[in-house]
Protein backbone atom coordinates (compact mmCIF):
# COMPACT_ATOMS: atom_id res chain seq x y z
CA UNK A 1 0.00 0.00 0.00
CA UNK A 2 2.68 2.39 1.11
CA UNK A 3 4.87 1.38 -1.79
CA UNK A 4 2.10 1.90 -4.34
CA UNK A 5 1.43 5.35 -2.96
CA UNK A 6 5.03 6.35 -3.12
CA UNK A 7 5.24 5.01 -6.64
CA UNK A 8 2.17 7.00 -7.70
CA UNK A 9 3.57 10.18 -6.20
CA UNK A 10 6.89 9.64 -7.93
CA UNK A 11 5.17 9.03 -11.27
CA UNK A 12 3.06 12.13 -10.85
CA UNK A 13 6.13 14.23 -10.15
CA UNK A 14 7.77 12.76 -13.23
CA UNK A 15 4.80 13.72 -15.38
CA UNK A 16 4.84 17.19 -13.88
CA UNK A 17 8.41 17.72 -14.91
CA UNK A 18 7.84 16.30 -18.38
CA UNK A 19 4.75 18.16 -19.51
CA UNK A 20 3.33 20.40 -16.84
CA UNK A 21 4.17 24.02 -17.35
CA UNK A 22 3.61 26.32 -14.39
CA UNK A 23 2.27 29.64 -15.58
CA UNK A 24 4.63 32.53 -14.95
CA UNK A 25 1.96 34.53 -13.14
CA UNK A 26 0.56 31.55 -11.22
CA UNK A 27 -2.73 31.31 -13.11
CA UNK A 28 -4.60 28.05 -13.70
CA UNK A 29 -4.57 26.70 -17.25
CA UNK A 30 -8.01 28.21 -17.83
CA UNK A 31 -7.39 31.36 -15.81
CA UNK A 32 -8.03 34.64 -17.61
CA UNK A 33 -6.09 37.73 -16.54
CA UNK A 34 -8.19 40.32 -14.64
CA UNK A 35 -10.73 41.87 -16.98
CA UNK A 36 -12.62 45.13 -17.04
CA UNK A 37 -15.30 46.23 -19.50
CA UNK A 38 -17.00 49.58 -19.88
CA UNK A 39 -19.44 50.89 -22.45
CA UNK A 40 -19.91 54.49 -23.59
CA UNK A 41 -16.36 55.68 -22.95
CA UNK A 42 -16.12 57.95 -26.01
CA UNK A 43 -19.03 60.42 -25.97
CA UNK A 44 -18.34 61.69 -29.51
CA UNK A 45 -18.89 58.25 -31.01
CA UNK A 46 -22.23 56.61 -31.82
CA UNK A 47 -21.14 53.65 -29.75
CA UNK A 48 -18.00 52.88 -27.78
CA UNK A 49 -16.42 50.51 -25.31
CA UNK A 50 -13.25 49.78 -23.40
CA UNK A 51 -12.05 46.26 -22.68
CA UNK A 52 -9.08 45.57 -20.48
CA UNK A 53 -7.52 42.14 -20.06
CA UNK A 54 -4.39 42.02 -17.95
CA UNK A 55 -2.19 44.82 -19.20
CA UNK A 56 -3.83 44.96 -22.62
CA UNK A 57 -6.30 47.83 -23.05
CA UNK A 58 -8.52 48.20 -26.12
CA UNK A 59 -10.85 51.08 -26.92
CA UNK A 60 -13.40 50.75 -29.70
CA UNK A 61 -15.50 53.52 -31.21
CA UNK A 62 -18.29 53.04 -33.74
CA UNK A 63 -19.39 55.75 -36.15
CA UNK A 64 -22.34 55.17 -38.43
CA UNK A 65 -24.13 53.94 -40.33
CA UNK A 66 -22.92 56.96 -42.31
CA UNK A 67 -22.29 57.73 -45.95
CA UNK A 68 -19.38 55.82 -47.42
CA UNK A 69 -16.57 57.50 -49.30
CA UNK A 70 -14.90 56.89 -51.70
CA UNK A 71 -18.17 56.27 -53.47
CA UNK A 72 -16.99 53.27 -55.51
CA UNK A 73 -16.84 51.29 -52.28
CA UNK A 74 -20.57 51.77 -51.75
CA UNK A 75 -22.80 48.73 -52.02
CA UNK A 76 -26.43 49.39 -52.99
CA UNK A 77 -27.41 46.00 -51.53
CA UNK A 78 -26.14 46.54 -48.01
CA UNK A 79 -24.11 48.71 -45.71
CA UNK A 80 -20.55 47.63 -45.08
CA UNK A 81 -18.50 47.16 -41.94
CA UNK A 82 -15.06 48.73 -41.87
CA UNK A 83 -12.67 48.06 -38.99
CA UNK A 84 -9.42 49.77 -38.24
CA UNK A 85 -7.02 48.33 -35.66
CA UNK A 86 -4.27 50.61 -34.44
CA UNK A 87 -1.62 50.45 -31.75
CA UNK A 88 -0.74 53.78 -30.18
CA UNK A 89 2.95 54.65 -30.64
CA UNK A 90 3.78 54.02 -26.97
CA UNK A 91 1.65 50.88 -26.54
CA UNK A 92 4.33 48.28 -27.25
CA UNK A 93 6.67 46.70 -24.75
CA UNK A 94 9.77 47.69 -26.74
CA UNK A 95 10.55 50.52 -29.14
CA UNK A 96 8.00 53.10 -30.22
CA UNK A 97 5.54 51.81 -32.79
CA UNK A 98 5.64 54.07 -35.83
CA UNK A 99 2.23 55.67 -36.35
CA UNK A 100 0.16 54.70 -39.35
CA UNK A 101 -0.92 51.41 -40.87
CA UNK A 102 1.50 48.55 -41.37
CA UNK A 103 1.15 45.00 -42.69
CA UNK A 104 0.26 43.62 -39.28
CA UNK A 105 -2.39 46.21 -38.45
CA UNK A 106 -4.00 45.88 -41.89
CA UNK A 107 -4.30 42.14 -41.51
CA UNK A 108 -5.72 42.45 -38.00
CA UNK A 109 -8.22 45.05 -39.22
CA UNK A 110 -9.38 42.59 -41.86
CA UNK A 111 -9.72 39.57 -39.57
CA UNK A 112 -11.54 41.79 -37.07
CA UNK A 113 -14.06 42.69 -39.76
CA UNK A 114 -14.49 39.02 -40.57
CA UNK A 115 -14.92 38.15 -36.91
CA UNK A 116 -17.75 40.65 -36.45
CA UNK A 117 -19.53 40.63 -39.80
CA UNK A 118 -21.36 37.29 -39.29
CA UNK A 119 -23.43 38.74 -36.43
CA UNK A 120 -24.35 42.11 -37.88
CA UNK A 121 -26.94 42.95 -40.49
CA UNK A 122 -26.55 46.18 -42.46
CA UNK A 123 -29.10 45.48 -45.19
CA UNK A 124 -31.25 48.31 -43.89
CA UNK A 125 -28.56 50.86 -44.70
CA UNK A 126 -27.44 50.44 -48.32
CA UNK A 127 -24.45 52.49 -49.52
CA UNK A 128 -23.53 53.24 -45.92
CA UNK A 129 -20.57 52.28 -43.77
CA UNK A 130 -20.27 51.39 -40.13
CA UNK A 131 -16.78 52.39 -39.06
CA UNK A 132 -15.17 50.66 -36.10
CA UNK A 133 -11.98 52.23 -34.80
CA UNK A 134 -9.95 50.15 -32.37
CA UNK A 135 -7.17 51.89 -30.50
CA UNK A 136 -4.75 50.28 -28.09
CA UNK A 137 -2.99 52.55 -25.60
CA UNK A 138 -1.22 49.64 -23.88
CA UNK A 139 -0.65 46.07 -25.04
CA UNK A 140 0.58 42.84 -23.49
CA UNK A 141 -0.51 40.04 -25.87
CA UNK A 142 -4.07 39.27 -26.90
CA UNK A 143 -4.62 42.71 -28.41
CA UNK A 144 -6.58 41.62 -31.49
CA UNK A 145 -8.92 39.59 -29.27
CA UNK A 146 -9.35 42.47 -26.84
CA UNK A 147 -10.07 44.71 -29.84
CA UNK A 148 -12.76 42.37 -31.17
CA UNK A 149 -14.34 42.01 -27.73
CA UNK A 150 -14.44 45.80 -27.30
CA UNK A 151 -15.69 46.33 -30.86
CA UNK A 152 -18.61 43.93 -30.34
CA UNK A 153 -19.69 45.91 -27.28
CA UNK A 154 -19.30 49.21 -29.13
CA UNK A 155 -21.45 47.96 -32.03
CA UNK A 156 -24.17 46.93 -29.58
CA UNK A 157 -23.86 50.31 -27.86
CA UNK A 158 -24.29 52.04 -31.24
CA UNK A 159 -27.55 50.16 -31.76
CA UNK A 160 -26.33 48.26 -34.83
CA UNK A 161 -28.60 45.27 -35.59
CA UNK A 162 -26.78 42.21 -34.22
CA UNK A 163 -28.01 38.67 -33.96
CA UNK A 164 -25.58 37.85 -31.18
CA UNK A 165 -22.53 38.97 -29.28
CA UNK A 166 -18.97 38.07 -30.27
CA UNK A 167 -16.25 37.41 -27.70
CA UNK A 168 -12.63 36.66 -28.42
CA UNK A 169 -9.69 35.14 -26.58
CA UNK A 170 -6.28 33.74 -27.42
CA UNK A 171 -5.48 30.25 -26.19
CA UNK A 172 -1.90 29.08 -26.09
CA UNK A 173 -0.53 25.60 -26.48
CA UNK A 174 2.51 25.22 -24.28
CA UNK A 175 3.97 21.74 -24.40
CA UNK A 176 0.98 19.42 -24.37
CA UNK A 177 -1.40 21.69 -22.53
CA UNK A 178 -3.78 24.48 -23.44
CA UNK A 179 -3.45 27.73 -21.52
CA UNK A 180 -6.04 30.42 -21.85
CA UNK A 181 -5.08 34.06 -22.47
CA UNK A 182 -1.30 34.01 -22.76
CA UNK A 183 0.59 37.06 -21.58
CA UNK A 184 3.45 38.49 -23.63
CA UNK A 185 5.90 36.84 -21.27
CA UNK A 186 4.34 33.44 -21.94
CA UNK A 187 4.20 33.97 -25.69
CA UNK A 188 7.93 34.50 -25.63
CA UNK A 189 8.84 31.46 -23.46
CA UNK A 190 12.02 29.87 -24.65
CA UNK A 191 12.03 26.60 -22.69
CA UNK A 192 8.74 25.36 -24.14
CA UNK A 193 7.28 25.20 -27.64
CA UNK A 194 4.50 27.81 -27.69
CA UNK A 195 1.65 28.10 -30.16
CA UNK A 196 -0.75 30.99 -29.98
CA UNK A 197 -4.33 30.54 -31.19
CA UNK A 198 -6.51 33.66 -31.21
CA UNK A 199 -10.19 32.82 -31.67
CA UNK A 200 -13.63 34.42 -31.54
CA UNK A 201 -17.02 32.84 -30.91
CA UNK A 202 -20.59 33.74 -31.59
CA UNK A 203 -21.94 33.36 -28.10
CA UNK A 204 -25.16 31.36 -28.46
CA UNK A 205 -24.21 29.06 -31.33
CA UNK A 206 -20.53 28.60 -30.64
CA UNK A 207 -19.65 29.40 -34.26
CA UNK A 208 -16.03 30.38 -34.72
CA UNK A 209 -15.53 33.71 -36.50
CA UNK A 210 -11.83 34.21 -35.91
CA UNK A 211 -9.20 31.53 -35.96
CA UNK A 212 -5.52 32.06 -36.40
CA UNK A 213 -2.53 30.16 -35.15
CA UNK A 214 1.16 30.46 -35.10
CA UNK A 215 3.34 27.74 -33.72
CA UNK A 216 3.27 23.98 -34.11
CA UNK A 217 0.32 21.86 -32.95
CA UNK A 218 -1.58 18.64 -33.65
CA UNK A 219 -5.28 18.41 -34.48
CA UNK A 220 -6.12 17.36 -30.89
CA UNK A 221 -4.28 20.38 -29.60
CA UNK A 222 -6.37 22.73 -31.69
CA UNK A 223 -9.61 21.03 -30.70
CA UNK A 224 -8.67 21.19 -27.03
CA UNK A 225 -7.72 24.86 -27.36
CA UNK A 226 -11.03 25.62 -29.06
CA UNK A 227 -12.95 23.93 -26.23
CA UNK A 228 -10.98 25.94 -23.62
CA UNK A 229 -11.45 29.13 -25.58
CA UNK A 230 -15.19 28.56 -25.85
CA UNK A 231 -15.48 28.26 -22.06
CA UNK A 232 -13.37 31.39 -21.54
CA UNK A 233 -15.49 33.33 -24.02
CA UNK A 234 -18.62 32.48 -22.05
CA UNK A 235 -17.07 34.30 -19.11
CA UNK A 236 -16.04 37.22 -21.30
CA UNK A 237 -19.54 37.33 -22.73
CA UNK A 238 -21.03 37.61 -19.26
CA UNK A 239 -18.80 40.63 -18.62
CA UNK A 240 -19.71 42.24 -21.97
CA UNK A 241 -23.41 41.82 -21.20
CA UNK A 242 -22.96 43.29 -17.74
CA UNK A 243 -21.09 46.30 -19.11
CA UNK A 244 -23.89 47.00 -21.60
CA UNK A 245 -26.53 46.59 -18.91
CA UNK A 246 -24.63 48.94 -16.64
CA UNK A 247 -24.87 51.70 -19.21
CA UNK A 248 -28.44 51.14 -20.26
CA UNK A 249 -29.81 50.57 -16.78
CA UNK A 250 -28.26 53.86 -15.73
CA UNK A 251 -26.03 52.06 -13.25
CA UNK A 252 -22.66 53.55 -13.96
CA UNK A 253 -20.57 51.29 -11.79
CA UNK B 1 -20.90 78.11 -38.82
CA UNK B 2 -23.96 79.99 -40.07
CA UNK B 3 -24.43 83.56 -39.00
CA UNK B 4 -27.60 82.87 -36.98
CA UNK B 5 -25.80 80.40 -34.75
CA UNK B 6 -22.93 82.77 -34.33
CA UNK B 7 -25.32 85.61 -33.40
CA UNK B 8 -26.84 83.27 -30.87
CA UNK B 9 -23.42 82.66 -29.32
CA UNK B 10 -22.70 86.39 -29.25
CA UNK B 11 -25.97 86.97 -27.40
CA UNK B 12 -24.60 84.75 -24.66
CA UNK B 13 -21.21 86.47 -24.63
CA UNK B 14 -22.90 89.86 -24.30
CA UNK B 15 -24.24 88.66 -20.94
CA UNK B 16 -20.76 87.51 -19.95
CA UNK B 17 -21.56 83.81 -20.21
CA UNK B 18 -21.29 80.92 -22.64
CA UNK B 19 -23.88 78.33 -23.66
CA UNK B 20 -22.54 75.85 -21.08
CA UNK B 21 -22.78 78.44 -18.29
CA UNK B 22 -19.08 79.24 -18.04
CA UNK B 23 -17.66 82.72 -17.92
CA UNK B 24 -15.61 83.73 -20.95
CA UNK B 25 -12.29 83.26 -19.15
CA UNK B 26 -13.24 80.05 -17.38
CA UNK B 27 -11.82 76.60 -18.13
CA UNK B 28 -13.85 73.41 -17.91
CA UNK B 29 -12.72 71.08 -15.10
CA UNK B 30 -9.29 69.55 -15.76
CA UNK B 31 -8.24 66.10 -14.58
CA UNK B 32 -4.85 64.42 -14.88
CA UNK B 33 -4.06 60.74 -14.49
CA UNK B 34 -0.30 60.50 -14.65
CA UNK B 35 1.86 57.45 -15.25
CA UNK B 36 -0.94 55.00 -16.03
CA UNK B 37 0.38 53.50 -19.29
CA UNK B 38 2.74 50.70 -18.35
CA UNK B 39 4.31 50.28 -21.80
CA UNK B 40 5.39 53.94 -21.94
CA UNK B 41 8.33 55.46 -20.06
CA UNK B 42 6.03 58.29 -19.03
CA UNK B 43 2.37 58.98 -19.64
CA UNK B 44 -0.63 61.08 -18.73
CA UNK B 45 -4.30 61.10 -19.53
CA UNK B 46 -5.77 64.58 -19.38
CA UNK B 47 -9.38 65.59 -19.66
CA UNK B 48 -10.65 69.13 -20.09
CA UNK B 49 -14.41 68.80 -19.88
CA UNK B 50 -15.29 66.16 -22.47
CA UNK B 51 -11.97 66.43 -24.32
CA UNK B 52 -9.67 63.55 -23.50
CA UNK B 53 -6.08 62.97 -24.64
CA UNK B 54 -3.40 60.44 -23.81
CA UNK B 55 0.25 61.32 -24.06
CA UNK B 56 2.85 58.57 -23.93
CA UNK B 57 6.60 59.11 -23.81
CA UNK B 58 8.98 56.58 -25.36
CA UNK B 59 12.74 56.74 -24.84
CA UNK B 60 14.97 55.29 -27.52
CA UNK B 61 18.69 55.22 -28.15
CA UNK B 62 19.53 56.87 -31.46
CA UNK B 63 22.31 58.67 -33.24
CA UNK B 64 22.59 62.41 -32.46
CA UNK B 65 22.02 64.86 -35.31
CA UNK B 66 25.32 65.53 -37.03
CA UNK B 67 25.16 69.28 -36.30
CA UNK B 68 24.52 68.63 -32.59
CA UNK B 69 26.70 65.63 -31.71
CA UNK B 70 26.60 66.36 -27.97
CA UNK B 71 22.84 66.53 -27.64
CA UNK B 72 20.00 64.08 -27.44
CA UNK B 73 16.85 64.59 -29.44
CA UNK B 74 13.17 65.10 -28.80
CA UNK B 75 10.10 64.80 -30.96
CA UNK B 76 6.38 65.38 -30.52
CA UNK B 77 3.80 63.61 -32.64
CA UNK B 78 0.04 64.14 -32.59
CA UNK B 79 -2.51 61.58 -33.67
CA UNK B 80 -6.04 62.80 -34.28
CA UNK B 81 -7.63 59.37 -34.35
CA UNK B 82 -10.92 59.05 -36.21
CA UNK B 83 -12.09 57.33 -33.02
CA UNK B 84 -12.08 60.69 -31.26
CA UNK B 85 -14.47 62.63 -33.45
CA UNK B 86 -16.67 62.18 -36.53
CA UNK B 87 -14.71 65.00 -38.21
CA UNK B 88 -11.35 63.20 -38.05
CA UNK B 89 -10.42 60.86 -40.89
CA UNK B 90 -7.90 58.07 -41.26
CA UNK B 91 -4.74 58.76 -43.11
CA UNK B 92 -1.45 60.58 -42.78
CA UNK B 93 -1.24 63.52 -40.35
CA UNK B 94 -3.10 66.58 -41.61
CA UNK B 95 -2.32 70.25 -41.03
CA UNK B 96 -4.27 70.37 -37.77
CA UNK B 97 -2.45 67.46 -36.18
CA UNK B 98 0.92 68.71 -37.39
CA UNK B 99 0.19 72.14 -35.93
CA UNK B 100 -0.72 70.66 -32.54
CA UNK B 101 2.45 68.57 -32.51
CA UNK B 102 4.68 71.42 -33.60
CA UNK B 103 3.29 74.01 -31.20
CA UNK B 104 3.70 71.62 -28.24
CA UNK B 105 7.17 70.73 -29.55
CA UNK B 106 8.22 74.38 -29.77
CA UNK B 107 7.04 75.15 -26.25
CA UNK B 108 9.16 72.35 -24.83
CA UNK B 109 12.12 72.91 -27.13
CA UNK B 110 12.42 76.69 -26.88
CA UNK B 111 11.94 76.81 -23.12
CA UNK B 112 14.74 74.21 -22.95
CA UNK B 113 12.55 72.17 -20.63
CA UNK B 114 14.43 69.02 -21.57
CA UNK B 115 18.16 69.18 -21.01
CA UNK B 116 19.20 67.72 -24.36
CA UNK B 117 22.91 67.77 -23.41
CA UNK B 118 22.08 65.43 -20.55
CA UNK B 119 20.61 62.99 -23.06
CA UNK B 120 23.91 62.44 -24.84
CA UNK B 121 25.47 59.01 -24.22
CA UNK B 122 28.45 58.90 -26.60
CA UNK B 123 29.03 62.17 -28.51
CA UNK B 124 28.30 61.74 -32.20
CA UNK B 125 27.25 58.14 -31.73
CA UNK B 126 24.56 57.50 -29.17
CA UNK B 127 21.99 59.61 -27.43
CA UNK B 128 18.58 59.28 -25.88
CA UNK B 129 15.66 60.34 -27.98
CA UNK B 130 12.53 61.47 -26.12
CA UNK B 131 9.45 60.88 -28.24
CA UNK B 132 6.06 62.11 -27.10
CA UNK B 133 2.87 61.12 -28.87
CA UNK B 134 -0.28 63.09 -28.24
CA UNK B 135 -3.26 60.86 -28.97
CA UNK B 136 -6.81 62.21 -29.09
CA UNK B 137 -9.36 59.92 -27.46
CA UNK B 138 -12.43 62.17 -27.50
CA UNK B 139 -12.49 65.62 -29.07
CA UNK B 140 -14.77 68.25 -27.62
CA UNK B 141 -12.66 71.34 -28.20
CA UNK B 142 -9.30 72.74 -27.08
CA UNK B 143 -7.24 69.70 -27.98
CA UNK B 144 -4.00 71.68 -28.11
CA UNK B 145 -4.13 72.90 -24.50
CA UNK B 146 -5.12 69.43 -23.32
CA UNK B 147 -2.25 67.93 -25.30
CA UNK B 148 0.23 70.43 -23.92
CA UNK B 149 -0.79 69.83 -20.29
CA UNK B 150 -0.71 66.06 -20.89
CA UNK B 151 2.72 66.22 -22.54
CA UNK B 152 4.15 68.09 -19.57
CA UNK B 153 2.49 65.78 -17.04
CA UNK B 154 3.76 62.74 -18.97
CA UNK B 155 7.32 64.09 -19.08
CA UNK B 156 7.16 64.70 -15.33
CA UNK B 157 6.55 60.96 -14.82
CA UNK B 158 9.21 59.78 -17.29
CA UNK B 159 11.83 57.33 -16.11
CA UNK B 160 14.77 56.21 -18.26
CA UNK B 161 14.66 52.55 -19.28
CA UNK B 162 17.61 50.33 -18.43
CA UNK B 163 20.58 50.60 -20.79
CA UNK B 164 23.80 48.58 -20.70
CA UNK B 165 25.60 50.44 -23.47
CA UNK B 166 24.19 48.40 -26.32
CA UNK B 167 20.66 47.19 -25.55
CA UNK B 168 17.77 49.17 -24.08
CA UNK B 169 15.98 47.13 -21.43
CA UNK B 170 12.42 48.42 -21.32
CA UNK B 171 11.38 45.78 -18.80
CA UNK B 172 13.78 46.99 -16.14
CA UNK B 173 13.66 50.78 -15.86
CA UNK B 174 16.61 52.59 -14.34
CA UNK B 175 16.22 54.83 -11.30
CA UNK B 176 16.94 57.96 -13.31
CA UNK B 177 14.09 60.38 -13.77
CA UNK B 178 13.86 62.75 -16.69
CA UNK B 179 14.35 66.07 -14.92
CA UNK B 180 12.63 69.03 -16.53
CA UNK B 181 14.27 72.43 -16.32
CA UNK B 182 11.10 74.31 -17.18
CA UNK B 183 7.38 73.61 -17.03
CA UNK B 184 5.85 75.08 -20.17
CA UNK B 185 2.11 74.90 -20.83
CA UNK B 186 0.15 76.20 -23.77
CA UNK B 187 -3.03 78.22 -23.39
CA UNK B 188 -5.13 79.10 -26.39
CA UNK B 189 -7.10 82.35 -26.38
CA UNK B 190 -9.88 82.51 -28.93
CA UNK B 191 -11.35 85.64 -30.44
CA UNK B 192 -14.97 85.59 -31.52
CA UNK B 193 -16.17 89.01 -32.73
CA UNK B 194 -14.83 91.30 -29.98
CA UNK B 195 -14.82 88.71 -27.25
CA UNK B 196 -11.84 86.81 -25.92
CA UNK B 197 -12.40 83.30 -24.57
CA UNK B 198 -10.31 80.47 -23.24
CA UNK B 199 -10.90 76.72 -23.50
CA UNK B 200 -13.31 76.76 -26.45
CA UNK B 201 -15.80 73.95 -27.09
CA UNK B 202 -16.27 72.51 -30.58
CA UNK B 203 -19.09 74.96 -31.24
CA UNK B 204 -17.00 77.93 -30.14
CA UNK B 205 -14.06 76.74 -32.24
CA UNK B 206 -16.32 76.72 -35.27
CA UNK B 207 -17.38 80.29 -34.58
CA UNK B 208 -13.80 81.43 -33.93
CA UNK B 209 -12.37 84.34 -35.90
CA UNK B 210 -8.81 84.13 -34.65
CA UNK B 211 -6.84 82.45 -31.92
CA UNK B 212 -3.50 82.80 -30.23
CA UNK B 213 -1.77 79.93 -28.50
CA UNK B 214 0.67 81.18 -25.87
CA UNK B 215 3.10 78.85 -24.14
CA UNK B 216 4.50 80.12 -20.87
CA UNK B 217 6.85 78.70 -18.27
CA UNK B 218 6.17 78.79 -14.54
CA UNK B 219 8.39 81.92 -14.41
CA UNK B 220 5.98 83.66 -16.79
CA UNK B 221 8.33 83.69 -19.79
CA UNK B 222 6.61 83.25 -23.11
CA UNK B 223 8.31 80.47 -25.05
CA UNK B 224 6.11 79.95 -28.07
CA UNK B 225 3.32 81.66 -29.92
CA UNK B 226 1.02 80.53 -32.66
CA UNK B 227 -1.67 82.64 -34.24
CA UNK B 228 -4.46 80.80 -35.95
CA UNK B 229 -7.71 81.56 -37.69
CA UNK B 230 -8.50 83.79 -40.61
CA UNK B 231 -9.12 87.11 -38.87
CA UNK B 232 -6.38 89.60 -38.05
CA UNK B 233 -5.38 90.83 -34.61
CA UNK B 234 -4.41 94.29 -33.41
CA UNK B 235 -1.40 94.77 -31.13
CA UNK B 236 -3.73 95.77 -28.25
CA UNK B 237 -5.71 92.59 -28.75
CA UNK B 238 -2.51 90.54 -28.75
CA UNK B 239 -1.46 92.14 -25.49
CA UNK B 240 -4.82 91.33 -23.91
CA UNK B 241 -4.56 87.75 -25.17
CA UNK B 242 -1.04 87.35 -23.78
CA UNK B 243 -2.14 88.62 -20.38
CA UNK B 244 -5.18 86.35 -20.33
CA UNK B 245 -3.11 83.33 -21.34
CA UNK B 246 -0.53 84.04 -18.65
CA UNK B 247 -3.16 84.46 -15.95
CA UNK B 248 -4.86 81.22 -16.95
CA UNK B 249 -1.58 79.29 -17.12
CA UNK B 250 -0.75 80.43 -13.60
CA UNK B 251 -4.19 79.46 -12.36
CA UNK B 252 -3.96 75.99 -13.91
CA UNK B 253 -0.48 75.43 -12.52
CA UNK B 254 -1.78 76.34 -9.08
CA UNK B 255 -4.79 74.07 -9.19
CA UNK B 256 -2.89 71.11 -10.65
CA UNK B 257 0.38 71.34 -8.75
CA UNK B 258 1.07 67.99 -7.13
CA UNK B 259 -1.43 66.31 -9.44
CA UNK B 260 0.95 65.95 -12.37
CA UNK B 261 2.20 69.48 -12.99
Amino acid sequence: MAITNRWTIRMKTQVNIMSKYQRTDGRDADGIRPMEAKVGVIPQADGSAMFKIGNTIAYAAVYGPRELYPRFLQNPETGILRCNYNMMPFSGAGDRVRPGANRRSKEISMVTENALRPVIDLHDCPNAVVDVFIELPQTDAGSRCAGITAAAMALADAGIAMRDMVSAIAVGRIGDGSYVDLSYEEEALEDYPVADIPMAFVNRTGEVTLLQMDGEVQTEGIMDALAKGREACKRIHALQTQALKNKFQGDTQ
Amino acid sequence: MNSERKMHLLDYFKEGFRPDGRKLDEFRPITIEAGTIKTAEGSAIVTIGGTRVIVGVKMQVEKPYSDRPNEGTMMVGAELYPMASPKFESGPPNAQSIEIARVIDRGLRESKAIDTKGLCLIPGEKCWSVIMDVCAMNEEGNLLDAGSIAALAALNTTIFPGFDGTIVDYKHPSDRKLELKKQPIAITVVKIANYLLVDPTNEEEQAMDARLTVTTTAEGTICSLQKGGEASLLPEEIQAMLELAKTKAKEIRGSLSGKGL
